[in-house]
């Protein structure tokens, strides 16, 4: 079991208020990933339902109960830090078993979650160092499997890739998601890269300035952007957004088209350009162009596209792929 | 960045020390402030009186706490002066590659350890003795007259144990934060053609001043007491040519058990070095930010 | 640094840097070399360096004296005793003071600093006409609680500026994984702090050991540390190199070994971190 629900959450420190009234439904067995700019309010809201932070107002329930005035080790919950937050002065098996022998679990019990967490996690042969003698992934691990063993109703992830190189940070993304799917356990997931978010979420909740933006599955945020921020945060490179004339044609204050979804041509098309840096890398090209308007737009062609640096081009946006927005920045 | 039960809990932890601390300093300073104002001699107990500003008028009146404070303030400047000039050039000296750095350094770093009475008692009587002394000798075998330092030139002569003891301090601090200097800077400064002098005062010294400070700050703290050197080598003398405020108070206390005389010196001293803390004060807020 | 040296400027180095370092040392040395002397020996003049009739008669005449061993436990007592009082009241402040900071912790900080400003001879009269009326002149206790509190500021300091150091999501970690405030301090924060609090022990039972304005003042004979046992040499019948410079060997040998085992730690606690 491990379903969260957050009613009016709203976190203030001194003056500043961070969150100003937060409402949202984890069922159980999701994987959610909150993502947003840095500074959003979505590690202070991941800490709130960890129980490191007092919330200032409202009320959050974790499989039926009140948790809100409850202390962190109370609520069945385990969390993976960014730093990992390893205990320098024990051992990989000593880390581990920490909060078994917290919770005052039998010596051989311990052994055996230990023992099935570094089988789970490839830690086995590792069970007797010290966490600096660890590569960053394997600490990585470290923290996942103190997280495990404790069998809590959810898990709770604060930016636990952002410390690993980008390598690294693909396998633990894909190391990460099998787990999910091995556990089927609640998973709440705070990173600032839209990436990950994508490829690990079964629910997205993108939130700027402690508000929720928008919630929903991976595709849906990706299809059907609430406003134009989700718009832009979603989907690598960013969405292109054109304004003016060309949006006030299509009854809009803005519109805005994914760099893939671009016809492009060197002889006619909607829009006309300039090249100006070509990025060739086989298998994609993205083109840097200037509009004759001024405005800069990232394109991307599938496959090779040969251009180079100050060749013409037009650019035509796919039926039915147009986001329109209006002054407001909301979707039309 | 907490709960607030935490926070409760954190405050209730640090009271033990905060209300000790205001406790010592601030019963004895009443009191200290109490007795300035009272005719209070050991010797007749039993005739304290209110006598208001007597004290004090008759404490700085004194031609002895002028001389001691005019000594209070050689005393910590020239020490402050030996020890930071000598303690650059030596960590400059021991930054450089040698055999045996290691052993240099515990030599160097070792006067910092020896007790003030210890290290009195050794200059006073081993160095500085007009007649067994190793600079009466080394004087001797020169041709020249041994000069009884503790009474010819009883000042500067503490000035120099004082200094003894604390060029290691700051020799060691200066060395550290030498270390860390980074290289590649150096050797950009050096691409930039400066030379060894410009390289000194526009790299080295900006990079030192934080040291600087930090020694500056906590010599200073031990220097306005230095009691024990004064007390073994020369009792303050000859004349007043070697007291310092704290050694003027505690003769007129425990020497002379004019007690309210020497509390008004206290209070005088409190001052004193409440203005020199403020002054301290800001300067460390500054560095430690 | 990578950069090549030649021979000749290494060589020119470690003459002139042993040289000084020998100067520096040198008062040390000849105290050292003194305390085994006979009495005639130590005031010879020239001076003899090596080559004299060594000597133990020396440490065992000032035991007889003066026994020695009383004002080395006294020394050993006051120094660690006052210290781990002072850990004892400084660990919890400084402990919430890294972790749970205030706005007016930097400002509580500054301030505990600012009253090591306070100029002893200020307080002098009331703390001894307190002991007197309190009966503790001359007593441990007594020096023990006054070394304590002059070193609080400085314990507190050092232990704050290594508390800052553990990373404090180390100890969210710990909350999260069900540790009660007693079993994160036991279990987690101790253990990670055991190399700061090491070297605050140390620093702090030096400057302990060598403080000498209380114990001069607060003690005569019974609870004399080392520092009043020297002082009192310097009266004039005490005036025998040789057994002065044994008692003072005796008495700056402990420190001086411990104080160069611990000169890293020594620097980084002094400086309260600030110079790294």
């Amino acid at each position: 079991m491990g379903s969260i629900t957050l009613k009016q959450v709203r976190k203030s420190f001194g003056d500043v208020e961070v969150i100003p009234g937060v409402d949202l439904e984890i069922h159980d067995g999701e994987f959610v990933v909150f993502v947003g700019p840095s500074g959003c309010g979505k590690s202070t809201l991941l800490r709130l339902i960890a129980g490191l932070e007092d919330v200032t107002s409202g009320q959050i329930v974790i499989d039926g109960q009140d948790v809100t005035q409850a202390a962190p080790a109370k609520r069945k919950l385990a969390m993976v830090f960014q730093s990992y937050a390893l205990y320098p002065h024990m051992s990989v098996r000593k880390n581990i078993a920490f909060p078994l022998k917290m919770a005052g679990m039998p010596a051989d019990e311990q052994e055996r979650r230990v023992q099935h967490a570094a089988g789970i996690l490839n830690l086995t042969d590792y069970l007797d160092r010290r966490p600096g003698q660890l590569s960053g992934g394997q600490r990585q691990r470290v923290a996942i499997g103190r997280a495990i063993v404790r069998e809590p109703s959810a898990f709770l992830f604060d930016e636990p890739l952002s410390n690993l190189d980008a390598a690294l940070r693909v396998n633990m993304r894909v190391e990460i998601s099998e787990l999910h799917k091995k556990l089927a356990t609640t998973m709440v997931y705070v990173t600032h890269d839209q990436v990950e978010a994508m490829t690990m979420a079964d629910k997205i909740v993108v939130l700027r300035a402690g508000r929720v933006e928008q919630v929903g599955s991976p595709l849906e945020l990706y299809r059907k952007p609430a406003n134009r921020f989700v718009a832009g945060f979603i989907g690598s490179p960013n969405m292109n957004f054109i304004e003016g004339e060309a949006a006030a044609r299509m009854g809009a204050h803005a519109i805005g088209v994914r760099p893939e979804h671009f016809v492009m041509s060197t002889t006619e098309g909607a829009f006309a350009g300039t090249v100006g840096v070509a990025e060739h890398l086989g298998s994609d090209t993205f083109l840097h162009i200037e509009l004759d308007g001024g405005t800069p737009i990232v394109a991307r062609a599938a496959g090779e596209f040969p251009v180079d640096h100050g060749d013409r081009i037009w650019l035509t946006p796919q039926e039915g792929r147009v986001y329109r927005f209006d002054k407001n920045g909301l979707a039309l | 960045m907490a709960t607030r039960h935490q926070k409760t809990l954190a405050r209730l932890m640090v009271a033990p020390s905060v209300l000790l601390l205001l406790g010592w300093m601030i019963v004895p300073l009443a009191m200290t402030l109490w007795f300035s104002f009272q005719s209070y001699n050991l010797l007749s107990p039993g005739m304290e009186q209110f006598i208001g500003w007597t004290n004090y008028k008759y404490f700085l009146s004194d031609p002895a706490f002028w001389t001691a404070m005019q000594n209070t303030l050689l005393l910590v400047g020239g020490v402050l002066v030996i020890t930071v000039g000598g303690g650059i050039l030596l960590a400059l000296l021991l930054d450089q590659p040698m055999f045996g750095q290691g052993v240099v350094r515990i030599m160097v770093i070792a006067p910092f350890f020896i007790m003030p009475t210890v290290s009195a008692l050794v200059w006073k009587n081993m160095f500085m003795n007009p007649v067994n002394g190793l600079f009466a000798w080394l004087a001797k075998a020169v041709g020249a007259q041994p000069i009884d330092f503790l009474a010819q030139y009883p000042l500067m002569s503490i000035i120099l144990i004082v200094a003894w003891q604390w060029l290691p301090f700051a020799t060691l601090i200066l060395l550290t934060a030498l270390q860390s200097l980074d290289s590649e800077q150096m050797e950009a400064a050096e691409m930039d053609g400066a030379g060894t002098w410009a390289k000194f005062t526009h790299l080295i010294l900006p990079h030192l001043s934080r040291a600087i400070t930090v020694v500056i700050l906590i010599e200073t703290i031990f220097l306005l007491s230095v009691f024990a050197e004064i007390l073994v080598t020369t009792n303050g003398g000859p004349g007043y040519q070697s007291t310092n405020l704290t050694y003027l108070v505690y003769s007129q206390a425990l020497l002379q058990f004019d007690v309210g005389g020497a509390s008004a010196g206290g209070i005088i001293a409190v001052i004193l070095a409440n203005i020199v803390a403020i002054f301290l004060m800001r300067m460390i807020g500054k560095t430690l930010e | 640094m990578a950069r090549k040296i030649s021979d000749t400027r290494r060589w020119g180095f470690t003459i002139l840097a042993w040289g000084v370092a020998f100067l520096i040392f040198f008062p040390i040395l000849w105290t050292i070399l003194t305390s085994f002397k006979s009495e005639a020996d130590a005031i010879a003049s020239p001076p003899k360096f090596l080559f004299f009739d060594w000597t133990t008669q020396n440490y065992a005449e000032v035991q007889s004296r003066s026994p020695y061993f009383r004002h080395f436990m006294n020394s050993v007592i006051i120094s660690v005793g006052s210290t781990l009082l002072g850990l004892l009241i400084a660990i919890p402040a400084a402990w919430s003071m890294a972790f749970q900071p205030a706005k007016r912790t930097k400002d509580l900080l500054m301030w505990m600093l600012s009253t090591k400003m306070m100029p002893a001879a200020g307080v002098l009269i009331p703390m001894y006409l307190l002991f007197r009326s309190w009966g503790l002149l001359d007593t441990r206790f007594g020096i023990t609680v006054v070394l304590m509190l002059i070193n609080l500021p400085i314990i507190t300091w050092m232990l704050y500026t290594y508390f800052r150091e553990i990373p404090s999501e180390i100890l969210e970690a710990a909350r999260m994984d069900g540790a009660s405030l007693k079993n994160e301090i036991l279990h987690v924060l101790t253990p990670m702090a055991v190399p700061g609090i090491a070297s605050t022990l140390l620093l702090n039972v030096i400057l302990a050991w060598n403080e000498a304005f209380w114990t001069l003042n607060l003690t005569t004979s019974k609870a004399a540390p080392l520092t009043t046992f020297i002082a009192s040499y310097s009266s004039p019948e005490g005036l025998f190199y040789a057994k002065l410079s044994a008692a003072s060997t005796m008495a700056i040998a402990p420190i001086l070994i411990l104080g160069w085992f611990s000169q890293k730690q020594l620097v980084r606690g002094l400086t309260f971190g600030a110079v790294k």
